[in-house]
């Protein structure tokens, strides 16, 4: 009820494009690809999404400069158009802020997306696994759980790092491991009050068993919860990989992502405002489409709300 | 397994929980036999544990029941099968309606998914052939435009619609036993009547045996064949369903009888209750369980439970007291 208000309000216009009637419905991903079409907001988001990803991939290809070559000419250049000038201006070092922020966005969608895939992944198949099960193999996953809860996190990093060396890899390794958690405790919970609804039961009395029962039967009914959390995880993850790099625990100069380019503008942004500003509008723009894709992909999976 | 053998044997069920306030007993001694093709109506209240009893006999019993005695499901021993002998059983020889179709089907799949899902499970059956067969169920239950709703969601369809998909999907692999709990309960009443007819017809139709277990003595009057009385997790009475309705022999069916409103005759002041409650399954009294409400209590009934009995052919019950009078204006 209060999702198809949040759709009609997020896309007035969406009312007469859905056809109510549901001539003849078809597969869940082609109903739900027809509903978000209709949705505004969500397609907006995607396309700006689209858009960042998009350049990130072929603005660095076309661009004269890199993004490690030093220009002394031009240090602290401001933006400028024109031929010979960096047109979203140079950072301290004379490099190129366009194809840096642009490979900033393709390290930080990487480690968004990835970490977020990684995250997801474990933390429903061990949620779904806990809460489905039940008794002691419950007690046990969970207390497993906690305990990881209680490690502290940056130690971890810097023992990872020193062992395995720095690599973007393990950044990934490194945030999945941790954010995992906290998506296996909610989907434990939904999965503990989905097993007692009836068609749990039903489906165990056509018998259908364990693994079989967690796919196809749980997993999609928590299709909801686990968009909203990726979607808002995905920018903690960014935001968190920015944090290990200004630890100089993330991505090495003269690499950047977002997240360690913002942290380096802050520094100067009295002086020299495009520093900040740039990298933060596109992490804006990328976390702002997420959230709204994620929202709209939320209402338009779940078949009940046409 | 032995297909010569009865179809389905209960002897000396009982389940048990032990629970904090100590050990609560819902089903205690179940015996009967089910035959092939027949209608076995189970009523009682509310806790009585006709519900416990249906999911006992496809070993869905809640984890911590202690569930003991024996059901042969042709010949073969069903109490403590393991899981993959039950899941083969499950849905395929012995499969089960509920009673809210709301909520016993998955959401997020279309009735065609979960109709194909039972069926490929049991059967080794193509993807094509086994949507041909939904279709044809679909159709069986009086589904109109079966292919249309084989592609839609379980909200989509009315209460009534849903509750013949569940039908559908119990009967998809032609069980030889269809256990109904409180299949109607959910629906208005003219539902109600066209499913219960669904139920006799596919009953006649396909020679699925069915156990019906609901409060309604209505129901149970149209359609069984047999009938077992439950009070407190025990069987107090089972006789055909006509002995049973004319010639009641255990003072709780008399009053469970007695509390039907009748449309023949003057209106009563008052309709006729039962006084007091069903006893607390984890305190049940050491004798009869329905001594404390019975209007025939006698001092031997508070000592130990009265044994069921064979009092007539194919009638049994469960009391000391013999011979009660026929009832006046039976059918």
């Amino acid at each position: 009820m209060t999702q198809a208000a949040a759709s009609a309000a997020t896309s007035p216009t969406s009312a007469p494009g859905t056809p109510g009637a549901a001539a003849g419905s078809s597969s869940l991903w082609g109903d739900a690809w027809r509903r978000l079409k209709a949705n505004r907001a969500a397609m907006a988001g995607g396309s700006v999404l689209l858009l960042c990803i998009v350049a990130a991939l072929v603005l660095p290809l076309l661009s004269p400069y890199d993004y490690y070559t030093l220009d002394w000419n031009h240090l602290y250049q401001t933006p400028a158009l024109g031929a010979g000038w960096h047109w979203l201006g140079t950072d301290a070092l004379g490099r190129d802020l366009l194809v840096r922020v642009m490979w900033g966005c393709r390290i930080s969608l990487l480690v968004g997306i990835v970490a977020s895939l990684v995250t997801v992944i474990i933390g429903v198949l061990w949620g779904t696994t806990a809460g489905y099960v039940g008794g002691r193999t419950d007690g046990l996953m969970m207390r497993f759980v906690d305990v990881l809860y209680s490690v502290p996190f940056i130690p971890f990093v810097i023992v990872l790092m020193v062992l395995f060396g720095r690599e973007l890899l393990l950044i990934f390794v490194a945030i999945g491991a941790v954010s995992w958690l906290d998506i296996a405790r909610i989907v434990r919970g939904q999965t503990l009050s989905l097993k007692s609804r009836e068609f749990v039961e039903a489906a165990r009395v056509s018998g259908v068993g364990g693994f079989t029962m967690i796919l196809r039967h749980l997993v999609p009914n928590l299709i909801g919860i686990v968009i909203i959390y990726s979607t808002l995880t995905i920018p903690t993850v960014i935001l968190f990989e920015a944090f290990l790099s200004f630890l100089g625990l993330g991505v090495q100069s003269p690499m950047t992502s977002l997240g360690s380019m913002v942290a380096d503008g802050t520094s100067q942004m009295q002086s020299y405002p495009h520093l900040l500003i740039i990298p933060a509008l596109f992490l804006a723009a990328i976390i702002y489409g997420f959230n709204y894709l994620g929202d709209g992909l939320r209402d338009a999976l779940d078949p009940r709300d046409r | 397994m032995d297909p010569t053998a009865p179809l389905l044997e209960v002897a000396n069920l009982s389940v048990e929980y032990r629970t904090q306030r100590g050990v609560v007993r819902a089903v205690g001694g179940m015996d009967f036999t089910l035959a092939e093709r027949e209608f076995l109506g189970v009523v009682g209240e509310s806790g009585s544990g006709k519900s416990q009893l249906l999911l006992a006999l496809l070993g869905l019993s809640a984890p911590g029941a202690a569930v003991h005695g024996s059901i042969r499901y042709r010949g073969t021993e069903l109490v403590g099968a393991g899981p993959r002998a039950l899941n083969q059983l499950r849905g395929n020889r012995i499969s089960m309606v509920f009673q809210d179709p709301m909520t016993a089907l998955n959401p997020y799949l279309t009735i065609g998914q979960q109709l194909v899902e039972v069926l490929r499970l049991h059967r080794q059956l193509s993807r094509a052939d086994a949507r041909s067969r939904a279709a044809a169920i679909l159709e069986a239950v009086h589904i109109s435009e079966a292919q249309r709703r084989l592609k839609q969601y379980p909200h989509e369809l009315s209460g009534g619609m849903r509750q013949r998909a569940m039908i559908a999907m119990a009967l998809v692999c032609e069980p030889e036993i269809l256990l109904a709990d409180e299949p109607t309960t959910a629906l208005d009443v003219t539902v109600q009547a066209q499913i219960l007819t669904l139920l006799r017809e596919l009953r006649e139709r396909m020679g699925t045996a069915v156990i019906l277990v609901t409060h309604d003595l209505g129901i149970v009057a149209e359609l069984a064949d047999r009938v077992a009385v439950m009070y407190a997790g025990r069987c107090v009475e089972d006789a055909d369903v006509r002995t049973l309705f004319a010639d009641g022999q255990h003072p709780y069916t008399r009053a469970l009888a007695a509390s039907l409103p009748r449309l023949e005759g003057p209106l009563p002041e008052r309709m006729f209750t039962i006084p007091g409650n069903p006893p607390n399954p984890a305190r049940l009294p050491p004798g009869c369980s329905f001594a404390p409400r019975c209007a025939y209590v006698h001092e031997r009934c508070l000592l130990a439970p009265p044994p069921l009995t064979v009092i007539g052919p194919g009638h049994r019950k469960a009391c000391y007291l013999d011979g009660l009078p026929p009832i006046a204006g039976a059918p």
